[in-house]
């Protein structure tokens, strides 16, 4: 049962393959089929019935998995071609068309699952490969559903729309990025990092105040902190250092309560070993329990770099000059330009995910050592 | 050496007493704090009524203003007071009634986020070539501020909702912040389940095949109680963050009610008291929404035996 | 102190004197007698290991020499001094059950953490690193981390460390006790032949009866509840010997009259 099923999706593909050469592309026009739009058409039947055959006859073969992906993304990228001239009438072979293509990449995909893992650049490649062919199909399937039910543009756009204005938008886009992560975020995320930091160092000095400060960090750490932007509004002025502030106390006690963690999660047996050595309480703290503390500060330097574009953002909806990521979200929303918005919400995301890249990267540097990075 | 050491463990020493300490010095801080930020208005005030205040006046004066920098928290006690206790439940302005606004669309929100995030951990656990091409989207959506699109949610699904489906104002705004809450809960549940009914060892997973469990058995005797601990770790974090979706959902429509729409107007009108009131209401929701889960977690680890 | 007479100067002190020494844990569910007025006394050059059932205080004993716990009685003196100006003078070094070696530090950055510590120069470091990883045949091994050695390599490695002190003292707390018998008994050779050459005076806590009678000049077995001395054994065996004086008589007799004092401490408690 376990092997059938990576095998079933070639089979309805190849239904499916004789339902679009055999039915018309346009719900207006019954004899416009695919075998008939010429030379291409034709080569692409050839290729996904040739995909077919390869995936059906050997499975796990590095050629079965090309003439895959060929075959899909060709007709991907032909469904996509015919689109403009069938949007609103588009018939059963348009969309015999779009599934077989996706079954074939579902094919593809189940295959290159079923591959072992294997090490070194191959192995990543294969696991950046997966994630990214899913993607990419989100992109297909948003693209064609959007164009073809003619979805209006105020709802979603299409991915194609949104590409346009981030090429169109670049400027504008760049300035909002400068004002809400260079300056807001990197500010606001130093500070609050830091200082969370250095405050867990002294609290630990003092056992009364840890006991008494710890559980009230860690209930701050899960309120809604965002909600002091209107405050620090006030206090601060417009503009980036309210936001900057709002930064600082989300990201402060993340890193408090886990610093505080960190520092007592060295092994007894160590601080006796250090206790042996008659060690002063500074050689044992940079020696032993700031190192040990290392995976735990960089837990919260990780939750962190999420939080505070989360904070710069959300503070940005209760006020700003007229520049800023959270600015131009909720101002273009109100005009109904969409697509401005998933260009910014674009940009959001390739920043939270470069950030949060950057500070794992750091992590795997100064904590190689930690049994979850030991090789 | 090990019996040494246990023997030595006595009883760990009490937060209680630390806590209140504690809190008793912030207030305190907050009083001082108080007083210095606006004393500037104070005096500004009491020049304008040419009037030259002793030290004492000035102090209660910077405790007792109508628009403060930083309001006393007495004042804001009184404020909370005010709004709840002696103002009707179903009175627009109830304090009450804007927080059971914004709760009632993150319990929506939550459970089903919860749901999704349930469904998809097992597909995910179950299905291989899902799990290597959604599950590193779900681990990268981790790590974006996903809150940026809750005001398009809230724009887009709302006209949706209330322009072309017919559904009322109300409900309209309603489903759509519950929507972001559901968005914002379900990822670190998925991944939070998906670490849980992996955690099972091997030699446990290797025992239910000895028995030729076949899959829902694994399932259900196994993976799900192995990940119940795992679950309401990440549903702690989920309903914080479900709450955070909900407020920041009623900031952008001209929503008039829940506790975001409070905090948007108080920062219109300067109403710093009204501000800082509902802030306060939204830690205490969000203290007790993380509270609750908590308590249901070491309930169920508890009868599991799981505790330590 | 409790000697007769006065007590020489710390020069001529015995490595270890402990008199009427008592030590209680207060606990939750009230105070435990871990030990009860030990008296004992290590010379100069000696192995002297502790040997009981679990709970019977030996590594309690070996934590109080090292100023790791306080006694609540009795008197104590290593090198003729407290054990907390002991400890200060860096006088021992300790071998804890685990290699308790950090993992973010190379083998050599582990064995030169002690001299950092006590404020030694970057030539003195190395030197005395590269002198103990030889003696304890790690030699080579300087740029591993040790979560790449195995267990023993790793106790050895710990084994360094204390020695890179250059202490006149060595308190190990069941060195090997989570090595298997086969690397266990390699190390012991190693041991007595480090001891053999550099006439330390070495503590050993173990729950081993063979490692105890091959190791030591003296055994000192305790019993539990409360945590007493119940015999001390001399043995004669010469300072250099091979795992084959185990099949001796004589090695059988002390073993037996071990086994004995450790049956004896037991009896009362059923």
């Amino acid at each position: 049962m376990n092997h059938s099923r990576g095998h079933i999706q070639p089979w309805i593909a190849l239904v499916g393959l004789i339902a679009l050469s055999a039915l018309p592309l346009d719900a207006a026009d019954p004899t416009r089929l695919l075998i008939r739009e010429g030379p291409v058409g034709w080569g692409l039947v050839a290729l996904m019935a040739a995909a077919i055959v390869a995936a059906i006859r050997a499975g796990r073969s590095l050629a079965a998995a090309i003439l895959l992906a060929l075959a899909a993304h060709g007709g991907a990228a032909m469904a996509i071609g015919l689109l403009p001239s069938l949007a609103g009438h588009t018939g059963s072979g348009f969309w015999a068309l779009v599934l077989t293509s996706w079954l074939l990449v579902w094919a593809l995909v189940t295959e290159l699952s079923e591959w072992p893992r294997r090490p070194g650049l191959p192995g990543l490649v294969l696991s950046l490969l997966i994630p990214f062919l899913f993607g990419i199909w989100l992109l297909i399937l948003w693209q064609i559903v959007v164009v073809v039910f003619q979805v209006p543009f105020v709802l979603i756009p299409p991915p194609s729309a949104i590409g346009a204005r981030i090429a169109t938008s670049l400027p504008i886009l760049a300035a909002d990025f400068r004002q809400t992560f260079f300056k807001s975020v990197v500010a606001g995320y130093a500070i609050g990092c830091g200082a969370g930091f250095l405050v867990a160092i002294l609290v630990d000095r003092v056992s009364f105040l840890k006991r008494g400060l710890l559980p009230i960090g860690n209930l701050v750490s899960a309120l809604p902190i965002v909600g002091i932007a209107p405050i620090m509004v006030m206090w601060f002025g417009f503009d980036w250092p309210s936001k900057a502030a709002v930064v600082v106390v989300s990201t402060f006690f993340p890193m408090l309560v886990n610093t505080v963690t960190g520092l007592s999660a060295s092994q007894p047996i160590s601080r006796d070993l250090m206790r042996t050595y008659a060690a002063t309480y500074w050689q044992t703290l940079f020696k032993l329990r700031l190192p040990e503390a290392m995976p735990f500060v960089f837990n919260a330097l990780k939750i962190n770099s999420t939080l505070a574009l989360i904070a710069a953002i959300v503070a940005e909806f209760f006020g700003t000059p007229i520049v800023g990521m959270g600015f131009r979200i909720s101002t273009e929303v109100g005009r109904m330009n969409i697509d401005m918005v998933w260009a910014e919400i674009a940009v959001a995301a390739l920043a939270g995910s470069a950030f949060y890249g950057v500070v794992a990267l750091a992590e795997r540097a100064a904590t190689f050592w930690h049994p979850s990075f030991r090789t | 050496m090990t019996t040494a050491v246990s023997h030595r463990l006595a009883k760990p020493p009490g937060k209680l007493v630390p806590v209140l300490v504690v809190t008793l010095a912030l207030i305190a801080l907050w009083y001082v704090g108080a007083y210095f930020m606006n004393a500037t208005l104070a005096r500004d005030a009491f020049a304008r009524a040419k009037k030259e205040p002793t030290a004492s006046e000035l102090l209660f004066a910077t405790y007792a203003m109508d628009r403060p920098l930083l309001p006393a928290p007495h004042q804001i006690v009184t404020e909370i007071w005010k709004s709840t206790a002696l103002t009707p439940v179903t009175s627009k302005k109830s304090l009450v009634y804007h927080s059971w606004i914004t709760l009632s669309a993150t319990l929506a929100g939550f459970l089903s986020g919860a749901l999704l995030g349930l469904i998809l951990a097992a597909a995910i656990v179950h299905v291989p070539s899902l799990d290597r091409s959604l599950m590193p989207w779900v681990i990268a959506s981790q790590t974006i501020p996903i809150v940026a699109i809750a005001p398009m949610i809230v724009v887009v699904g709302y006209n949706l909702m209330n322009g072309q489906m017919g559904f009322s104002t109300d409900t309209s705004r309603f489903i759509a912040k519950a929507l972001i809450s559901t968005y914002l809960s379900f990822f670190p549940i998925t991944v939070g389940l998906v670490k849980g009914l992996r955690s099972p060892d091997t030699i446990l997973v290797d025992l239910m095949r000895t028995y030729s469990a076949n899959r829902w058995q694994t399932f259900w005797k196994l993976r799900m109680p192995a990940a119940l601990p795992f679950l309401f770790a990440s549903m702690q974090v989920a309903i914080a963050i479900s709450l955070v979706g909900a407020i920041v959902g009623e900031l952008p429509t001209g929503a008039s009610a829940g506790i975001g729409a409070r905090l948007l107007a108080g920062s219109y009108y300067g109403q710093t008291v009204q501000i800082w009131s509902a802030l306060i209401a939204a830690s205490v929701l969000a203290a007790l929404l993380v509270w609750m889960v908590s308590l249901g977690g070491t309930a169920v680890v508890k009868r599991m035996g799981l505790a330590r | 102190m409790t000697g007769e007479g006065t007590s020489g100067t710390a020069k001529e002190a015995p490595a270890i004197k402990i008199a009427g020494l008592s030590l209680v844990f207060n606990t939750n569910d009230g105070p435990v007698q871990a030990l009860s007025d030990i008296d004992l006394e290590v010379k100069r050059g000696e192995f002297v290991s502790f040997i009981g059932p679990s709970g019977c205080g030996k590594t309690t004993l070996l934590r109080v020499i090292a100023d790791l716990e306080q006694p609540t009685g009795g008197s104590i003196t290593v090198n003729g001094v407290s054990p907390e100006e002991a400890r200060l003078a860096r006088a021992y070094g300790y071998v804890f059950q685990a290699a308790a070696l950090y993992p973010w530090r190379t083998i050599a950055k582990n064995i030169a953490l002690p001299l950092e510590i006590m404020g030694l120069t970057r030539a003195e470091c190395d030197k005395r690193v590269a002198d103990n990883l030889a003696l304890v045949d790690l030699a080579g091994f300087e740029r591993k981390y040790p979560w790449q050695l195995s267990g023993g390599m790793q106790q050895r490695a710990s084994i360094a460390r204390a020695l890179a002190v250059e202490p006149e003292l060595l308190l190990m707390d069941e060195p090997f006790g989570a090595l298997d018998e086969i690397v266990r008994d390699h190390l012991n050779e190693k041991l007595l032949r480090l001891w053999d050459r550099t006439q330390k005076t070495v503590v050993f806590v173990t729950h081993s009866i063979p490692e105890a009678v091959f190791l030591s000049t003296k055994i000192v077995v305790m019993s539990p509840r409360p945590g007493r001395v119940t015999d001390v054994i001399e043995c004669g065996f010469p300072r250099h010997r091979t795992l084959d004086i185990r099949e001796t008589p004589e090695f059988l007799a002390i073993a037996a009259r071990v086994r004995a004092g450790l049956r004896a401490g037991h009896s009362y408690e059923d």
